[in-house]
């Protein structure tokens, strides 16, 4: 389905990345061996996500964060540039490029310096759509995937509850048949988008009594009767971007709106959260790199004892150290990206069971480095890393939301092991 | 109308930090730079691409060509004004160290000389080098009218006439200038309303500013044609004719913010303390 000639990433001095036997003799001198994902089209892609998260968002960041809310036109403007739908088939409405496309635009949307605008969009793109294009019928991306790609309608992704948010199989919404229609009752909390999403990628029990096995993935416009924003959120952190609870009573979707197999909700959920959880990796690490160099800076003018911080070497050797756990957990990153990318887009198959476990670790490893960066940058700007009137004290707020979103670590590591089979 | 738009990869400002000069003062190093398109460039290109539009409907109404000198990397550079929209590109070999304004200009004009255009629009500098030169040195040597510092075209005959207006000191200048012509650009050349060419509806928004290219105007340009040709192709063989004797940083910044009581004072520590009156 991919046609980018030029650089491909599962060439490695000559050989198959992905496992098969050497082709050539090996070079005389081997080149430092180098992994580059990137094309000379991703990385003109990356050139301008980071164009418009420098020029079109950073200079509103302050505002959106004092509201509470970023405005409705950066989907859509977003999607305009092709940045939701990038990594998405033509046929589902995208551009037809690979996941690389995906981390690419993960990477530079921090640059708009509010976790929570990145964070909205990242739910649009990443998070509340990829099952659609997975599972999805003709209608259904015609009515839900292509308007969100294009960034006409809001997506949000509905599992968390008030009772059930780590153990997802212990969520209570349920959608009973009732004719030709589901009825669904039932609240959901955390919900990103939630107070202006058009429709809800809703998580349900169709058979309360199966466990995981009764649980199905409804698609529901939010302009059906019965639902019901029940509450705005105040949260830490990610001020721009709105958190809400809501409520569904009695409300009709047909059954055309079911997403895949009825009972299979479940799994489609562990798949689609792969996608959620790399991206906000990919996209965190950025971050914490973005933070180390901005603290450069920094370092670089800030006076104490005669010399700049930096030329301290306390400070040097924290620095080295916080940068060369970046550059590890980065590594780690880009392997699962790269599996992730072989299983989806390469032989265009699930996500298998030791992709799933790397995204794992990616989201463990990067959520202790990223909260260690933010705390360490704090430490080395002083008081000013306190106020509200510099960048650091709102880094460190959002940051810590990546080690309890998409899966809390400790859901992390119980992947892990289980998944290792102990 | 068609124009002919060159473009400049200059090191991107925001890793400023990494400009570093050889350790025998002979040269600025460029490794490990990132590049960008000068923004001056890339107005002028977004500038060619309004002229040739009809904005609101997207049809094309004429040629945009870009062309860009140095090693092959450029050819990076020049795929950005093709994902924008431009039509074609021209790519011409020359290693970065042999190139001055003047040879710039002379290949400009054996180009010129080639494709023909009603216009060649560029930007006014390039944020490297800052010369400011390159537009004026090639409207003499073809002969062209000229108009620098361009913050507005606006034509209604398909290009027959151009009126610009300049930005200078004293407010906007208004020039009619009859194609062919040399038009440099200044930065609110981009502004909303600042290309007019009698087809886009006035009432038709353009954003702030040079458009992004799609991810579709992405891929599309991929298939793109970039012609290659050669200095010697060009019949360009003199060579530079600015040489640089040394290159050296400025003294790193010492001082501290410090504030004065008076006017007095401030011309007073201006004098013996800094030295700069
Ligand atoms: C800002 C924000 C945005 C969000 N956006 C969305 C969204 O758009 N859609 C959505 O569906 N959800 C969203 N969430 C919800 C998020 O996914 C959940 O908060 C997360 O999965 C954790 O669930 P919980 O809050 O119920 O915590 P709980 O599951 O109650 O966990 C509490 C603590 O117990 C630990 N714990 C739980 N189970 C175990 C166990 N078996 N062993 C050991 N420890 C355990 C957890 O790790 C955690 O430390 C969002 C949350 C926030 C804060």
């Amino acid at each position: 389905m991919l046609a980018f000639p030029q650089g491909s990433r599962y060439q490695l001095n000559g050989d198959s990345f992905s496992g098969g036997r050497r082709r050539g003799p090996r070079p005389r001198k081997a080149p430092l061996v180098a992994f580059h994902p990137y094309t000379e089209e991703h990385e003109l892609f990356r050139k301008q996500v980071r164009a418009f998260a420098e020029k079109e968002l950073a200079p509103h960041a302050e505002e959106w964060e004092r509201d509470e809310l970023f405005p409705n036109w950066v989907f859509k403007r977003a999607g305009e540039l092709g940045i939701l739908g990038a990594h998405y088939p033509e046929s589902a409405g995208g551009s037809g490029g690979d996941n690389w496309f995906s981390i690419a635009k993960s990477e530079e949307l921090v640059k708009c310096g509010s976790a929570g605008v990145t964070m909205g969009l990242l739910v649009q793109s990443d998070m509340a759509t990829p099952c659609i294009a997975e599972l999805g019928t003709k209608d259904q991306i015609a009515e839900f995937l292509e308007p969100a790609l294009r960034g006409e309608k809001i997506a949000a992704l509905g599992v968390s509850e008030p009772g059930a948010g780590s153990d997802v199989a212990g969520l209570r919404t349920t959608a009973r048949v009732d004719g030709d229609d589901y009825v669904i009752n039932g609240s959901k909390t955390y919900i990103t988008n939630g107070t202006r999403a058009d429709f809800v990628t809703l998580l349900c029990k169709t058979d309360p009594d199966a466990g995981h096995h009764g649980i199905s993935i409804l698609l529901v416009p939010t302009n059906a009767k019965g639902f019901s924003v029940s509450k705005k959120l105040s949260k830490m952190g990610n001020w721009a971007s709105d958190t809400a609870e809501l409520f569904f009573d009695n409300v009709r979707v047909p059954k055309r709106n079911l997403l895949g197999q009825e009972g299979m909700g479940f799994i489609y959920l562990m798949q689609n959260f792969q996608s959620e959880r790399l991206v906000g990796s990919s996209s965190a690490i950025a971050g914490a790199f973005l933070a180390l160099d901005r603290s450069l800076d920094w370092g670089r003018e800030r006076m104490a004892f005669g010399k700049p911080l930096i030329k301290r070497e306390v400070w040097q050797h924290k620095l080295a150290e916080l940068y060369t756990k970046c550059e590890a957990a980065k590594a780690l990153v880009y392997k699962s990206a790269d599996a992730f990318n072989h299983d989806r887009y390469v032989t265009q198959g699930d996500v298998s069971f030791e992709t799933t476990k790397l995204i794992a670790m990616s989201k463990l490893f990067v959520g202790d480095v990223a909260s260690e960066v933010a705390d360490q940058v704090v430490q080395f700007h002083g008081g000013m890393g306190y106020l509200e009137e510099l960048w650091v004290s709102r880094y460190f707020r959002d940051q810590r939301l990546f080690r309890i979103g998409g899966g809390t670590s400790e859901v992390m590591k119980y992947m892990i092991a289980k998944l290792s089979g102990w | 109308m068609k124009i002919l738009v060159p473009v400049k990869r200059v090191a991107d400002p925001d890793n400023a930090n990494k400009v570093k000069v050889s350790a025998d003062g002979a040269r600025v190093t460029s490794e490990g730079l990132e590049w960008k398109l000068n923004p001056f460039d890339e107005y002028a290109v977004e500038a060619a691409l309004r002229l040739n539009e009809n904005g609101a409907s997207g049809e094309k109404l004429g040629e945009v060509i870009i062309v860009s000198l140095g090693p092959d990397e450029v050819q990076t550079t020049i795929r950005q004004p093709l994902a924008m929209g431009a039509d074609r590109g021209i790519h011409v070999k020359a290693d970065d160290a042999e190139l001055d304004s003047t040879v710039v200009a002379k290949v400009l004009a054996a180009l010129v000389a080639q494709e023909k255009p009603d216009l060649v629009l560029m930007g006014k500098q390039a944020v490297d080098g800052d010369s400011n030169t390159a537009g004026q040195v090639l409207a003499e040597l073809l002969g062209w009218p000229m108009a620098t510092f361009a913050m507005a075209i606006e034509t209604a005959d398909g290009g027959k006439t151009l009126t610009i207006g300049r930005e200078v000191d004293t407010g906007v200048l208004t020039l009619k200038v009859t194609p062919p012509a040399v038009v440099t650009v200044d930065l609110r050349i981009v502004a909303p309303g600042s290309v007019r060419n009698g087809v886009t509806p006035d009432a038709h928004k353009y954003g702030e500013g040079a458009r992004y290219a799609s991810l579709k105007g992405i891929m599309a340009a991929k298939k793109k044609a970039i012609d290659v040709r050669t200095l010697a192709d060009l019949g360009v063989t003199d060579g530079a004719v600015v040489t640089y004797t040394k290159f050296e940083r400025p003294p790193a910044r010492t001082g501290s913010v410090r504030f004065v009581e008076s006017a007095q004072e401030l011309v007073q520590r201006l004098k013996t303390e800094a030295k700069v009156l």
